[in-house]
This record gives structure tokens, sequence and C-alpha cells, in this order.
């Protein structure tokens, strides 16, 4: 079931369009990535999404209503956590998420949500003085706090060490399984692939790919490469004549092939009928990385 | 009040309470100037030039105006624009409360603090100096209840525009010191030639002190006066209701 749905959104400030033409639709219970460079016109996106901005052109449909006229109403099911926002430094965990709880009509166990988040030591530790994994978790918890039915998270594990980001993401799985669709804005092409069910690449206000991340990954670069050290000279004929190789390039004993998708079962069964053994073997296979950089033309980060 | 309203005031007071300098500076100024003021022999005296008053007399309304316009010139843009500038507001409007809410708890925590603060003032110069008790009481919180919303209304349109806390302070200073000046902190009201006293009654402080130490003085203050105070509560208070941005 389609919840929420933007068709050829825009949005422009003063002369510069920032989000020229998007259309994707998020399914309930789903976690819909949308991936971009900087300034792809992201946030931006989900702003209009979320109501707080008034689109230029095309329409948005979230739990049937417009974002913009039916705001209050929205709000109530709908929880964001923004990028660059923060509360005031002076106040405390638990007063932040009872002040919040107070905005909604259902909110949320919030003392449950501290305990879910692994708050329960900051309880009393002022804003101003949480690391930034800390504040990155009251900020999921604030998203969370209204019993939203979908969730909204822009950047979420910028700026967090990796064991932060991967407890993060857990924990995004965790909520994703109690039932809130997922929106994920990202830069991280790991945070994509390991957990969006499907995603949106936007690059300079387009939507230029919309797939699963491993369509995305196996679509760009259909290319697998292997690279290995042979016990003796290969024949490099025989190799080229084998139906999934594309490529071969031998270097002062190393050997890279370039092939599809089942390159490497067909190399190693050569060599074998060769009893040529392949040493310090590594295999490379497409990755999100590769599908970005195909994609837009430059890295992700 | 509502729930959000009620809790919205909660916290602001709270973290209010945190900040002991904003809270030194709005609240324990006014009375600290007037200790001070009052402690001078010769301003303790009385002079002909005056109407027979003393200077410390002349003051009590014009360290009220003064305090007043701290509180809500500086300290309330202030931290308005801080808010803004953090991205606080922006949380808040990602919610079905709206961030303009925050005005409106900060100004239930400002208003009865200002006239707590107004009237221990009063109290003080009563007790320690022999100022008088206000002969017109009614008259008196009349006018002390418009100048504090009056001067409120001119500082929520800086808090609801203002973008960055510098900007705040900036605005709040542009505007800070003109008001001190009509209130008669440098020149006392009763001191300013006729035709400077009736052009400062056109902002919310001049009218203000001057309806403070009229009714001090036994007199029920001009209707001219408190319709300025009503206007500038009607026209800035819808003006800072229009104006408000989150960002």
């Amino acid at each position: 079931m389609t919840i929420i749905e933007v068709t050829n959104l825009r949005k422009v400030y003063g002369e510069k369009v920032v989000v020229d033409d998007v259309s994707f639709t998020v399914d309930r219970g789903e976690i819909f990535g949308i991936l971009g460079p900087n300034g792809a016109g992201k946030t931006t996106t989900v702003e209009c999404v979320s109501g707080l901005r008034t689109p230029d052109g095309g329409s948005i449909s979230v739990l049937g209503m417009n974002p913009r006229l039916d705001r209050k109403k929205l709000q109530q099911r709908f929880g964001i956590q923004l990028q660059e926002s923060v509360l005031q430094s002076r106040i405390t965990v638990a007063e932040a998420l009872d002040l919040y709880a107070s905005f909604y009509e259902r909110p949320a166990d919030w003392n449950e949500l501290i305990d879910r988040l692994g708050l329960n030591t900051q309880r009393n530790t002022q804003f101003g003085k949480l690391s930034g994994g800390q504040k990155q978790r009251l900020s999921i918890a604030l998203a969370l706090v209204g019993s939203p039915e979908i969730a909204v998270l822009d950047e979420l594990t910028t700026g967090l060490d990796p064991q932060a980001r991967r407890d993060t993401w857990d924990l995004i799985e965790g909520v994703r399984d109690s039932g809130v669709t997922i929106v994920l804005v990202t830069h991280f092409m790991e945070e994509a692939q390991r957990l969006c069910d499907r995603l949106a690449v936007i690059d300079a206000g387009k939507v230029i790919a919309l797939d699963t991340p491993s369509g995305l990954a196996s679509h760009a670069a259909a290319e697998t490469r292997l690279q290995f050290r042979p016990s003796r000279p290969v024949n490099e004929t025989d190799l080229l004549a084998l139906p999934e190789v594309g490529e071969v390039h031998v270097n002062r004993g190393h050997v890279t092939i370039a092939g599809n998708e089942n390159v490497v079962q067909a190399v190693m069964s050569l060599l074998a009928r060769n009893h040529i053994v392949a040493g310090e073997l590594r295999v490379d296979q497409a990755t999100l990385d590769d599908a970005f950089v195909a994609l837009t033309g430059n890295s992700a980060e | 009040m509502s729930k959000s309203l009620t809790k919205l005031t909660i916290t602001e007071w709270r973290l209010f309470r945190r900040e002991p300098a904003a809270m030194m500076f709005g609240l324990a100024m006014p009375i600290v100037l007037l200790v001070i003021l009052g402690s001078i022999p010769s301003f303790r005296k009385h002079q002909a030039n005056l109407g027979g008053q003393r200077v410390i007399d002349l003051y009590v309304p014009i360290v009220i105006g003064m305090g007043l316009a701290t509180l809500c010139l500086l300290l309330l843009p202030g931290a308005m624009a801080t808010y803004r500038e953090k991205g606080v507001l922006r949380r808040m409007s990602t919610t079905p409360v709206p961030p303009s809410r925050l005005l409106l708890a900060r100004m239930l925590i400002d208003f009865p603090l200002a006239l707590i603060v107004m009237i221990l003032a009063v109290l003080i110069g009563v007790v320690a100096f022999g100022t008088k008790v206000p002969h017109q009481p009614v008259g008196f919180l009349i006018a002390l209840v418009l100048t504090t919303l009056a001067t409120q209304a001119l500082g929520l349109i800086i808090a609801a525009v203002a973008r960055t806390e510098g900007m705040g302070r900036g605005l709040g200073m542009i505007l800070y010191y003109p008001m001190l000046f009509c209130a008669g902190v440098w020149v006392p009201r009763a001191d300013m030639p006729h035709v400077l006293r009736r052009i400062t009654e056109f902002t919310p402080m001049g009218s203000g002190v001057q309806a403070l130490q009229d009714s001090i003085a036994g007199h029920w203050p001009a209707a001219s006066q408190l319709g300025i105070l009503v206007g500038f509560i009607v026209v800035a208070g819808a003006l800072a209701a229009r104006l408000f941005r989150w960002e």
C-alpha cells in the first residue's frame, strides 16, 4: 500500500532550482532511501513531504493528505528527524521527551523510548552535554515520540563513529520492525545498502534511478573483476575463449580478468582443468558505490 | 491552557532558571540600580527645579522602565533568535504545535516576573528611601500592565524575525537605548523640555514611564498615554504574529 506519493515535485529558491523533477512512492512498512550527493535536493524534498515548505510545482500526498493543507493533522502521524536541528542547550533528555510528547494527541510512552534508545543513564543530562551519538539517539526518540506511522530520518549517521553508526542501523531496523515506515535520507552507500528496501537516487534535483539497492548495483556495473597469481603462466587465448570473460590483463605474474557474474566459476574450472592453482585470489563485485558513481558521475563522499 | 502550552511554559521557566546571568541581568538590575541611586546623598535631597521632588523619586518609574526594556528588548529577542539560529524553532515546526507557541510561553513567564520585580522596586524605594507609595494605585497597576505588554510586543517583533543571535541582540540594542532615553534614564522626564517630552510620549517607554510617574504622584494616567500603550500592544503584537518565521 502506497502511503507517500510524490509526483513531479519542483522547488525553486530565487533563481536556483533545488528540486527539479522528483517522483517516487513509498509503501507502508518499508525503509525507503533517498540517496544523493550533497546539495542534490534531498533535504528540500523531505521538507516538502513533511509540510515544512511549499512546493513550487508537482503534487505530494502523504497518508492521503496534502502536507501543506492538512499539516497539523498530518504531523500527528508523521515524525521527522532533521539534520542541523538542535534543542535548547540546557534542556535534559527526559524534559525534552516529556515536552515533545505533550505536542501529540497519542504520544508514545517516552520512558520506554528512553530504554529502547539506550539513553537511560543520560535521562537528566542536558542536551548541550550529550555526545554526538547520544544527540542522534535523542533525535530519533523525538521523531518517534508521537507514535508516528511514518518517520523521516535525515542524514542520521553523519558525524558518528563506525560503531555508533552500526548501533543506529540496528535501531532503525528495530523501529521498522515495530511497524513504522521509514524514509531515510543519506549519502552513505553502506547505510543505504544495509537498510533500504528500495531507494531513489537524486542528483541535481532529479531522480536518476529508483530500484532496490542490489538491483541498482547490478544494473549500473554488471561487471565482476577477479585477480590472482597463477602457479604457472596461463594461456591468455584460452581465457579469452571463455564466453563469460570480457577482458584479460597480465601484469608481472598477476592476472586480472573482467567479465559477467559467472566469470569466477568459468575461470576457476579452466584453471582446475589445467592444474593451475590461483594464489592471492581477489574478487570485486559491483557495489552500490560503483552504481552511484556510474549514475551521478561523482563519488558519494 | 492547553497541555502543550503548560509544558512549554514550565520547560522555558526551568531553562530560564538555569541561566543565572540572564536572571540577574533582567531581574536584579532595576533593584540594584535603585539602591545605588538611592545611596547617593544628593539624590535624596528635595530639589526646587524638580518641583520639590527628589531625584530618587523620579527614578522609581525610570528603573521600572529600564528593567522592562532589558527583559523585553534584550533578553527575549536574544533568546528567540538563538532558538531560530540553532534550529530549535525548525525542530518544533515539524510537530503539530507551532513554534510561535514558544513566544507565548516566554510572555507567560516574563509578564508575571516583570510585574513582581517592578512592584518589588517600588516597595524597596518606599521602605529604604521613603519614595512615595503610588497615590493612584489602580492607575499605577494599569500603567504597569500596559507598559509591560507594550514593551513585550515591541520586543516580540524582533523575536519574530531576527535570524541569528547577533542580529537579535543588535536589533534589540537599536531599540533599547532610544527606549532608555525616552524612559528618562539620562534626562529624567520631568527635566525634559516640553517638546521632547511630547515627542517621546509616542513610544511605549515614554508614555509608560510618564503614566507610572503620574500615577505615583496621585494623578490618573492621561488617556493619550494609555491609548498609545494599547496601540503598541495591538499593532506591534499583530505585526509580530504576522512576521513570525521559524527560519
